[in-house]
């Protein structure tokens, strides 16, 4: 998936042959595991250096790390999607239990409880509903769209439950993760959620490249039948990755709830698109088995230049919703024609 | 059409929709009564039915999708698009209360409804992306591009030919309900006296094979997409009319989640195959009896989305076979077939075989041809 691949002509006249040898080359490269986050990566630069080339910004670093400041819930939510979608699943609930996690945070810190019980509460939350999802798909056969659409509207319905008004935040704990500049260099800063994504990221990496459980993730979405016949618990990491997709999304959630200090049953409505999109454009096979961490990281970067560009532009922000499902549309077919199975 | 509705599948629907009509006549007095208003029928029931109209149409749409195994998410956008371009043509013309004019805007939104039923039949189709994938892009872009065409805002038109779709009455019942009933009729004779219905449930069942058989499975799996972007169109055109507006926001939200809810309900398995068009008009009904309910009964209505989300997870359960099996073990069960390396039984009774296989490597939710 080289990015060329989006531009190549499809092949003239005089070789069919040809054609299909380079074809059949691409393919074999397609299915060489890196070629996806780096072909992701030459995107994301040469877009990034076109929005800079075009604006003139008063910082260029400032607004590289400003991808990570403005992005930092939505990398944790591509971390988490990224595990489901390697098994071959799909969590459409992320959306809403990122807004069920700001609200419940909002709401048990009104209620006086301390911040740090109600970080855990929310924390408990997340993983506790993937699991119910997870249990559900795998041992009921229930197909994860479907099941986790369910739990997309029971999060979203659980929001309405508890509040369906805005709830302020002012835990000085939760604001200071917020608000906090973190100086880099100079007058470079990120901020608190940053740091905790980047840390999710690694040990994500860690998890899913270095240990037993993440070979077995990858196993299951290349083959679960395999998998389990060579041993894996290929049903408990099925299960399991909703429970992290779960977790993460709380967190993601908590990291929103920071941003906007407040919480509010109508955020992060299409969030569980942007996070598919992420995943996706990183590089993640939807198919299952194939796919990096760092791609989806990187295809989080990607939709945060979008929206540097639309914010830029002074465009409309619904032009950011358009841009990402032509995107998406565009890795979509891209994954289509070359990862297409050996019958 | 009467032995289809004394099959055993259609009858938990109906004592379903029944049970909750009869708990509202209880809660409510007068829940039953039909009034006649200036020669118009006006009670609870007509209610259910009008306002359940919009999502009728759009879950027969998705019954025919969702039998060819598909599914179609982006139901809810072109719901959008479509009231946005005719609020937007009616808007804009000079004539806005002129019957050529509202002609000619349900003409381009439902043309364009049809086109986007084509872009994601294309993609199903010829494409061979997996449904819930192809369809997603255009529920991601999808309501962008409504805001797009109603620049942001909600288009008001005062319009009175075009309030006739959705709040109009036509022989003292409401249009809405004409419109949507005329639909299923056509299907259901389109689909059950034609081969269509058979080779629909083929291509469902088993989309490689069908097309071993000489089903033209392409064709018919590109115009079942077409169908539900028009039936998501009408409707759309249904909910702008009701309320004389376009809501590029708000309009058809979470119609998606209604609308696969009421063809499960019906008895249609999401596995593909075997569908009933009868079954997922009781389903719609009793979804929106269910919204109603939640309404006289006094239950705070954020909840019926907790409600709903609990319903679908029982019925999806309830169509497991697996689950079944946890509370059936003790009725014998024939037919039980070994899938893979894992015994699986085949659902004896449900709408879906599940020979549906449900290995996730094999890429079994197109047909490819070479």
């Amino acid at each position: 998936m080289t990015p060329t691949i989006e531009h190549a002509p499809p092949p003239v006249a005089p070789g069919t042959s040809t054609g299909a040898r380079i074809l059949d080359v691409l393919r074999r490269h397609a299915r060489g595991r890196f070629v996806g986050p780096v072909a992701t990566l030459v995107l994301f630069v040469v877009m990034f250096a076109g929005v800079l080339g075009r604006y003139e910004f008063a910082s260029p670093s400032q607004v590289f790390l400003n991808l990570f400041v403005d992005n930092a819930y939505l990398i944790v939510l591509a971390v988490g999607m990224t595990f489901v979608i390697l098994t071959g699943g799909i969590d459409l609930s992320v959306g809403s239990v990122v807004a069920l996690s700001t609200v419940l945070l909002a709401k048990t810190l009104q209620l006086g409880w301390p911040a740090p019980l109600a970080l855990a509460t929310v924390m408990i939350v997340g993983p506790l509903l993937g699991l119910l999802m997870g249990t559900i798909i795998e041992y009921f056969d229930v197909q994860p769209f479907v099941a986790t659409l369910a739990g997309m509207f029971l999060a979203r319905g659980m929001c309405y439950v508890i509040s369906v008004d805005s709830l302020p935040i002012n835990d000085p704990l939760l604001r200071t993760l917020g608000l906090q500049y973190i100086y880099l260099y100079d007058d470079k800063f990120i901020r608190w959620p940053v740091i905790i994504a980047l840390i999710v990221v690694v040990v994500a990496m860690y998890v899913l490249h270095l240990t037993r459980f993440g070979k077995t993730v990858y196993a299951v979405g290349g083959n679960r039948h395999s998998a389990q016949l060579m041993g894996l618990k290929a049903g408990g990491a099925r299960v399991s990755v909703y429970v992290i997709s779960g977790f993460c999304a709380s967190l993601a959630g908590i990291l929103l709830a920071t941003q906007k200090l407040s919480g509010y049953s109508l955020n992060g409505i299409g969030l569980e698109l942007d996070a598919i999109a992420a995943a996706v454009i990183g590089g993640v096979i939807l198919a299952g088995g194939v796919g990096f961490v760092a791609g989806a990281v990187l295809g989080v970067l990607v939709l945060g230049t979008i929206e540097t560009f639309v914010t830029a532009e002074n465009l409309d922000s619904y032009w950011t919703r358009i841009m990402t499902g032509g995107l998406l549309l565009v890795f979509v077919l891209v994954q289509r024609v070359l990862v297409r199975k050996p019958k | 059409m009467i032995k289809r509705l004394a099959a055993t599948p259609l009858i938990w629907p109906v004592i379903a929709l029944l049970a909750l009509l009869a708990l509202n006549a209880y809660l409510t007095p007068g829940f039953t009564s039909i009034r006649v208003q200036d020669g118009h029928l006006y009670g609870s029931l007509i209610d259910i039915l009008r306002n359940g109209a919009p999502t009728l149409l759009v879950a027969l749409g998705m019954t025919l999708v969702i039998a060819s195994r598909g599914i179609d998410l982006s139901v809810g956008a072109v719901v959008a698009i479509s009231g946005a371009l005719a609020c937007a043509h009616i808007g804009s013309s000079e004539d806005p209360a002129g019957v050529g004019t509202v002609l000619t805007a349900m003409a381009i939104a439902l043309a364009v409804s049809a086109v986007l039923g084509l872009w994601n039949g294309t993609l199903v189709s010829i494409l061979g992306i997996q449904p819930i994938i192809a369809t997603l892009v255009l529920m991601t872009a999808g309501r962008g591009i409504a805001l797009f065409i109603t620049e942001g805002q909600i288009i008001t038109v005062s319009s009175p030919p075009f309030k006739v779709l959705g709040a109009g009455y036509f022989l003292g019942l409401p249009v809405a309900i004409l419109v949507s009933l005329a639909v299923f009729v056509v299907v259901g004779l389109l689909t059950r006296r034609t081969a269509l219905g058979m080779l629909l449930e083929a291509v469902g069942i088993n989309p490689e094979a069908s097309r071993l058989a000489g089903v033209r499975s392409r064709t018919i799996v590109f115009a079942v997409y077409v169908f539900c972007g028009l039936c998501a169109g009408i409707a759309g055109l249904m909910i702008a009319s009701n309320i004389s507006a376009a809501d590029a926001n708000n309009a058809g939200l979470w119609i998606e989640m209604d609308a696969i809810l009421a063809v499960v309900i019906g008895g249609t398995s999401l596995l593909g195959g075997r569908y009933s068009l009868t079954g997922t008009v009781l389903g719609a009904l009793i979804i929106q009896a269910l919204t109603t309910t939640v309404y006289t009964v006094g239950i705070r209505p954020e909840i019926t989305l907790v409600f709903k989300s609990l319903v679908v997870v029982l019925v999806v359960l309830m169509q497991s076979a697996k689950f079944r099996a946890l509370f059936t073990s003790w009725r014998r069960r024939p037919g039980r077939r070994q899938v893979g390396p894992t015994a699986r039984p085949t659902p004896v009774t449900s709408a879906g075989p599940a020979v549906a296989d449900v290995t996730p490597d094999h890429d079994d939710t197109k047909v490819r041809q070479p």
